[in-house]
């Protein structure tokens, strides 16, 4: 299914792990850098209401003086599980786009503030970077670093399917339920 | 040889290890396509997968965003010493970040900064050791912070899996192992795994692993059997591609095994993610490539 811009809080509480999205309008990478300095009470240089955070460190060129992305996948989101919940909350940040799923604490803060939790295909750097149309800006490049930097992205069908949803269900949580049960019967 | 050609030659190896998967890996994801549910989420994930190792290849990309740390074994022959291969690379290390084969991922661990060229203390990872012939053998590997992170070691006995200081024992940590990283290591993943060695070769041991292709079989007997054994097992637990579920976990698991001091057992498991970047060249001493030593 579609979801475009604006993020609504309406739109994302319709959506149930296990469904496939594709996501239209412009989204922000931040990972660890990025998550960090914003807990330690740094002020966010882009506008966080409604938006979707993407866990992604990019490789990004420039090439006649305007950015080209050559790979984005999404990095480990789990890093990020002290902050993101809090995060989510004070900003209004209305999803993540990352991978590997992240804990009960963000589980609990989607169920409270109406967010989700989007998984792209990790490793999956060319298909998704296709999908990443224009790039409009980059913020705190120099002091972060070009992966760790907030890049603004205009994506346009970008695939990532829901794990975890604003109801208290976690797919994560579910799997690894059943192959732990699975491995005890193993051993 | 030119160092200038040495150089060339070394790009053109980092590119297509950076965009270019082995043939050995994709031949085994393919084979866990045909096997997942029609329409799973598991299934949706080995095609995007598909796809991307494509479209890497076409648009000479890299696979993998997280172009990883640079691992880099070299084979010296008599007529080439390490400076003058370490300069050569480090030169096409910089040239690849450059032009986008690389990420910019070399950190210093005090400051935070980054170096902006994959060059600092310990960046590339060199391992040299002297040619057996005349040629000049260079193998690299891409390891991405991903699979890296879901890597362990074990030290037996360990009570909590019940796992005491034998081949069950040693089964019962890789399967912890596989359970412990679900899809957090881009799964499906492939295990390196070296069987005792003290804490440092033990993890290198098992990263050496990944030079062996995933279709070869162990000379050792009794490894031949648990890599048989372990994958096929992990393969039962669910996890499937990402870790959203399904029949694919593992891709492949290669063992080997160092002596140990009587008071240590360690089990070392080094995971590798899907995008399993690795190829190797053979040079003469006139700068040809006489030989690429992975299929991709």
């Amino acid at each position: 299914m579609l979801l475009e811009a604006p993020f609504t809080e309406e739109k994302i509480r319709a959506l149930k792990v296990g469904d496939k999205v594709e996501i239209s309008g412009l989204i922000f990478t931040g990972r660890d850098a990025v998550h960090k300095y914003l807990h330690d009470g740094g002020k966010p240089p882009v506008d966080l209401k409604d938006s979707i955070i993407y866990h992604c460190g990019p490789v990004v060129v420039k090439e006649k003086g305007k950015w080209v992305v050559k790979a984005a996948g999404p990095t480990t989101s789990i890093r990020e599980e002290p902050y993101q919940g809090p995060l989510m909350e004070q900003f209004g940040i209305r999803a993540v786009i990352g991978k590997g799923g992240m804990g009960p604490k963000t589980l609990e803060y989607c169920q409270k503030v109406g967010a989700v939790y989007f998984h792209a295909i990790g490793g999956a750097a060319q298909v998704l970077a296709e999908r990443v149309i224009d790039v409009p800006n980059v913020h705190m490049a120099e002091e972060l670093g070009a992966p760790e930097a907030i890049w603004e992205f205009v994506v346009d069908k970008f695939p990532v399917v829901v794990t975890m949803d604003s109801h208290g269900n976690s797919l994560h949580e579910q799997v690894l339920a059943e192959s732990k049960g699975r491995l005890e019967k193993l051993l | 040889m030119d160092a200038k050609v040495l150089q060339q030659n070394l790009l053109e190896l980092i590119r297509r290890t950076s965009s270019q998967l082995p043939t050995d890996v994709a031949r085994v994801i393919d084979k866990g396509w045909r096997k997942e549910k029609k329409d799973s989420t598991g299934k949706y994930a080995l095609e995007v997968i598909r796809d991307n190792i494509g479209m890497a290849k076409t648009k000479s990309q890299p696979l993998c965003q997280d172009t990883g740390t640079i691992i880099c074994y070299v084979d010296l022959p008599s007529w080439m010493d390490e400076n003058t291969f370490k300069k050569a690379y480090d030169k096409a290390v910089v040239k690849a970040t450059k032009v986008g084969y690389l990420r910019q991922n070399s950190v210093d661990s005090i400051t935070g900064q980054n170096s902006g060229t994959n060059l600092g203390p310990g960046n590339p990872a060199y391992h040299f050791h002297p040619a057996k012939g005349k040629g000049l053998k260079v193998r690299m590997m891409l390891k991405g912070g991903g699979s890296e992170y879901m890597s362990t070691q074990y030290s037996l006995p360990d009570n909590r899996i019940g796992a005491g200081r034998d081949l069950e024992g040693v089964r019962k940590c890789l399967l912890d192992a596989v359970l412990n990283a679900q899809g957090k290591g881009c799964g499906p993943g492939i295990l390196g795994v070296c069987i005792g060695g003290d804490r440092g070769s033990g993890y290198l041991a098992a990263k050496e692993e990944f030079f062996r292709t995933l279709d070869d079989v162990n000379e050792d007997p009794r490894l031949a059997k648990m890599e048989k054994l372990i994958l096929k097992e992990a393969n039962t637990l669910g996890i499937g591609p990402m870790g959203f579920g399904g029949e694919t976990t593992l891709l492949g698991v290669k063992i080997t095994h160092r002596n140990r001091v009587p008071a240590s057992f360690f089990v070392s498991v080094a995971y590798m993610c899907w995008a399993f970047r690795r190829n190797g060249i053979m040079m003469t001493e006139n700068g040809k490539i006489s030989r690429w030593l992975y299929e991709s």
